[in-house]
């Protein structure tokens, strides 16, 4: 189990650097799915197997699918692609990654502090959605609300004049 | 069974974070933007994980789901608003929006 912990884990950050360094849209979202995918073997390794397969099925599928549409919608060609390697240079990306990187010291030092070790145990969907529709029950319908005002924006964003 | 430290997990958390704020700061593709945010968020998401496990409570998957929700709804209206920009301008350049100048 910690083996598979620490090979998702590796997966994952390896497929997210190459989403950033990606050029061809298409190839960038793929790499995205496997880094999706992997966190949720991450999390089903931590014992939230309801959570992992939230992942798989609303990210890595309903997600990624709504930006295949858009990006087939789009339709950027071979023009798009030598445009963003020229964008790729080392004096546009040097920048940002010395400040992201003391954003990460600052984290991992903070982080350091703490000394424990998980034993995962099963979270099942029972417990979940026992509190989810127990004392959690107003975020539930927040959260309801803020899918349909997506969803009207959304329509109302994309509609053609 | 074995133990994860959980220093491991929000280390994880933590790059991935990071790999996504470079991503949104270095890029100039707006559906690259879009998927760096959702890189972030999905790092968040991680972290509240650990936490769950840790405590051995279900409140952190629960706020996974939160991010979830979240996520869905940004994504929607940041298509809707892609599609918008593209039928306008012709090109996915977030430097093609910068005429609202001072």
């Amino acid at each position: 189990m910690i083996i598979l912990f620490y090979l998702a884990a590796a997966v994952a950050i390896i497929a997210t650097v190459a989403v950033v360094l990606q050029t061809n849209i298409v190839h960038g979202l793929l790499y995205l799915i496997l880094s999706l995918l992997a966190v949720a073997v991450i999390f089903y390794v931590l014992g939230a197997p309801f959570a992992a397969v939230l992942e798989a099925i609303v990210y890595a599928g309903a997600i990624m699918v709504l930006f295949l549409f858009v990006i087939m919608m789009l339709n950027l060609g071979q023009h798009t692609q030598n445009q963003e390697r020229t964008w790729l240079t080392p004096r546009g990306w040097i920048g940002p990654s010395i400040m992201a990187a003391i954003l990460l010291g600052q984290l991992l030092n903070v982080i350091s502090g703490i000394d424990y070790e998980i034993v995962p145990t099963q979270v099942g969907v029972m417990q979940v959605s026992a509190l989810l529709f127990g004392p959690y029950v107003l975020a539930v319908e927040l959260a309801s609300i803020l899918l349909l005002a997506g969803l009207v924006a959304a329509y109302h964003l994309a509609k053609t004049k | 069974m074995e133990s994860i430290p959980i220093e491991h997990g929000l280390i994880l958390a933590a790059i991935l974070f990071s790999i996504g704020l470079i991503g949104v700061l270095t890029r100039r593709n707006i559906v690259f933007v879009l998927m760096s945010l959702e890189i972030m968020l999905n790092a968040s998401g991680l972290a509240f994980i650990v936490a769950a496990s840790r405590w051995g409570h279900a409140e952190g998957q629960i706020m996974f789901l939160m991010i979830l929700t979240l996520a869905a709804a940004e994504v929607a209206v940041g298509l809707g608003l892609i599609i918008q920009m593209f039928r306008r301008y012709k090109t996915v350049d977030i430097n093609e929006l910068s005429e609202m100048k001072g």
